[in-house]
């Protein structure tokens, strides 16, 4: 395997585009900030790879204008996932392993504010039997957590401890769509949303994007100090059905989990939507105690479609880059109930 | 570091048809990943990661059906990758499923393409207004139908070089048990007898909407040498360019004639035209494979035409274009750039049955997609690449 690091990240998050429908526009001075960030142009950049989502534009092809942005005349090596772009994120870290190119821009983005988030994303379901009900995804997450209370596994006060740590963090995230911390007694008081989920259990519908530059060897040497260098990266998917499925359990996020080294692991940005998708995160991935865990505030702060994933990795990468972390984890997920998995290590040397 | 050798070691398509109401989603694509694995002589259990493409999710009225799709596709407990790059989606798809052979991190990966547009309305799904869009409205026949005329303009070409290919195609598709459209009596002249589209585009030089799907298994070097025929991956490759802008050629757009120069280059390839035996072209509206030809470099620019009226590009002709019957005869758009890139690798294996073209040994596969702007494409041979 080739030495790959995350070497570039800008984002995006906001509860409304101000301004512009369009994503073009957004993504713009993304890039260009990645193109400050390493000293390239767009040339030098061997592979653009994107994720986003037709049905959260409403249309089809809705990548097709996205690509306008990059300012593809002349024409560039260029692909695109139906997927968080954490996803996309894997298919560059693929092409730089088969030695094609040496560099890779890779980018997300997403209007959740278009539509309404919830009922659009009832459409992932199995069309037969499911989306006809029209459950949303907010009510399947209040299944979950209502499982694992009634199991034991946490209970409301545990979940609130994550929203209160969260929203703390986030104070200092200039991106964070929702912040500000109070106690956990004070989150308890709040009325419920989707019982036993309360709003802060749910991320805020943001929409956003964001952007990584990864390269691999000397390319990344030579633009970073200190390159998050991908020491491994792995993903997995379960079964949709809601019937059958254990939800207290991912058992796809395990799967990924059993390549990648964790020992001595720090920080970890878990793309958990909901507050307890983390405590079955944590259990699930096996992290320590010890494990520092969304310092950005995570996706409970924010949490831009197509996008959130690709942000926990960025995120993640910038705790080595500014030396607070020497070993970190971003993790992605996606479809209903953590029914997807992708996690992705990052050290700081190599 | 460079690629790690991979083969195409089993190739599976379904049957094509307007409506397959026989099967569900899943069903369709279990048809052609069966048909696959039995042709590599493997079950689910030796695959392991699952590569799916499809067209835009409106086709089907599903978002992100590879996710309720994941268990039946035997995809649950291990990686699954969904990739949409229009209508080149069938051979970008490959491609990365080929990537993850090709860098190492797998062995045997099992990619699928699909598209049943009859659960939805594909004419609805591409007509969807875009803020600040132009609104066309015309369907690809009424996006495409300029750049034929231009091209004819520009080449010279006589208006009965489109009739030509749609015939030959057709004809073509009669010996493919999978080919959706069967129209025995298709000759030159019932395609310039069929009603005017979009013109210069008639009726018989258009393709059908399609049900329908198509799979490969992928293998690295030590499963593809124990394997039946493989076919080997010479050369791979995806370039895009803008959909609009004052300096685009969309009858000779760079972005394939970019991508074409490197997979040649890849492939050791000097003259297309004498070292490829068989080419599967993206060929939606039968105009394109005149142009096609000149974009891809088998002809000089203008010259495309004449290789077709020769009746070079026939199933006996110097360069056997789209034996299947191509996109004019099946188009289940996700999976159409998958089957361009499957019939390239069964002829090279010498298993296309009555569309065979003698002696293959190294053939292309094309797809397109978008405003003429997304290009995927491979070269696949009988033998290892030598570099």
């Amino acid at each position: 395997m080739r030495d790959v690091a995350v070497v570039g990240f800008a984002q995006r998050q906001m509860s409304e585009f101000d301004g512009s429908p369009t994503c073009v526009e957004l993504l713009v001075p993304l890039f260009a900030e990645c193109y400050e960030q390493t000293g390239w142009n767009r040339h030098d950049i061997g592979f653009w790879c994107s994720g986003s989502s037709d049905y959260l534009a409403g249309r089809s092809f809705s990548f097709v204008s996205a690509v306008d942005a990059i300012g593809v005349i002349p024409p560039v090596n260029e692909s695109h996932v139906e997927m968080d772009a954490a996803w996309a994120l894997y298919e560059a870290w693929l092409k730089i392993q088969t030695g094609e190119v040496d560099t890779a821009l890779v980018y997300g983005f997403g209007k959740s504010s278009a539509g309404v988030l919830r009922r659009t994303l009832a459409l992932q379901l199995d069309p037969y039997n499911m989306t006809p009900l029209w459950p949303d995804t907010v009510s399947l997450a209040g299944l979950q957590a209502r499982a694992g209370i009634d199991a034991a596994l946490w209970d409301e006060r545990a979940m609130a401890e994550v929203v209160n740590r969260s929203l703390t963090d986030a104070e200092k995230n200039e991106y964070a769509v929702r912040r500000g911390g109070s106690s956990v007694d004070e989150l308890l008081a709040r009325p419920m949303y989707a019982d036993p989920l309360r709003k802060h259990d749910c991320a805020p519908v943001t929409d956003g994007a964001a952007a990584i530059v990864l390269a691999a060897d000397d390319r990344a040497r030579s633009v970073a100090d200190r390159p998050a260098w991908i020491t491994s990266i792995a993903h997995s998917v379960d079964p949709i059905s809601m019937g059958s499925r254990d939800l207290t359990r991912s058992p796809s996020a395990a799967a990924a989990a059993r390549s990648a080294d964790f020992d001595g692991l720090e920080v970890a940005e878990l793309h958990a939507p909901f507050s307890h998708q983390e405590l079955v995160l944590r259990s699930e991935l096996g992290l320590p105690d010890d494990v520092r865990l969304n310092p950005s505030g995570g996706p409970l702060a924010g949490n831009p479609m197509f996008t959130g994933g690709l942000i926990r990795i960025g995120e993640a990468a910038r705790r080595v880059w500014d030396g607070s972390a020497s070993k970190v984890l971003g993790h992605a997920t996606s479809g209903p109930a953590l029914q997807q998995n992708l996690v992705c290590v990052m050290e700081g040397q190599s | 570091m460079s690629k790690q050798p991979a083969a195409v070691v089993g190739i599976g398509q379904t049957h094509h048809r307007a409506k397959r109401e026989d099967v569900s989603m899943a069903g369709l694509c279990r048809e052609a990943m069966d048909r696959a694995l039995e042709d590599a002589g493997l079950t689910l259990d030796d695959i392991d990661a699952i590569v799916v493409g499809k067209a835009p999710d409106l086709f089907e009225g599903v978002m992100m059906p590879e996710l309720f799709l994941a268990e039946s596709l035997g995809a649950a407990g291990k990686p699954l990758l969904r990739v949409h790059t229009a209508g080149s989606v069938g051979g970008s798809t490959a491609i990365v499923a080929a990537s993850l052979v090709q860098a190492g991190v797998h062995r045997r990966v099992l990619t699928v393409a699909f598209e049943k547009q009859s659960e939805s309305n594909a004419m609805w799904a591409l007509s969807v207004p875009v803020p600040f869009n132009m609104p066309v409205h015309a369907g690809a026949g009424g996006y495409f139908a300029p750049h034929v005329r231009s091209y004819i303009r520009r080449s010279g070409a006589p208006t009965h070089v489109g009739a030509i290919v749609a015939a030959k195609d057709r004809q073509n598709a009669l010996l493919n048990p999978y080919a959706h459209l069967k129209n025995p009596d298709t000759t030159v002249e019932s395609v310039l007898a069929s009603q005017m589209l979009w013109d210069p585009i008639r009726y018989d030089e258009t393709c059908p909407s399609s049900d329908g799907a198509c799979a490969l298994v992928i293998a690295d070097e030590d499963t593809a040498r124990g394997a039946t025929a493989p076919a080997w991956i010479h050369g791979t490759v995806m370039r895009s360019e803008a959909t609009s802008a004052a300096e685009r050629d969309q009858v000779n757009p760079q972005a394939g004639r970019d991508a074409a120069a490197y997979l040649w280059k890849q492939a050791g390839i000097t003259n297309p035209l004498e070292e490829i035996d068989a080419a599967e072209i993206y060929v939606p509206f039968s105009w394109f494979e005149p142009m096609w030809l000149e974009n891809l470099g088998f002809t000089a620019e203008g010259e495309g035409w004449r290789l077709t009226e020769s009746g070079g590009t026939a199933l006996d002709g110097v360069l056997p274009v789209n034996c299947s019957g191509g996109v004019l005869s099946s188009n289940p758009i996700g999976a159409s750039g998958m089957l361009r890139f499957a019939e390239a690798a069964l002829q090279v294996r010498g298993l296309a049955g009555e569309h065979q073209v003698d002696g293959a040994r190294r053939a292309l596969g094309h797809a397109y997609g978008g405003g003429s702007q997304f290009f995927a494409m491979w070269v696949v041979g009988a033998e290892p690449p030598t570099s």
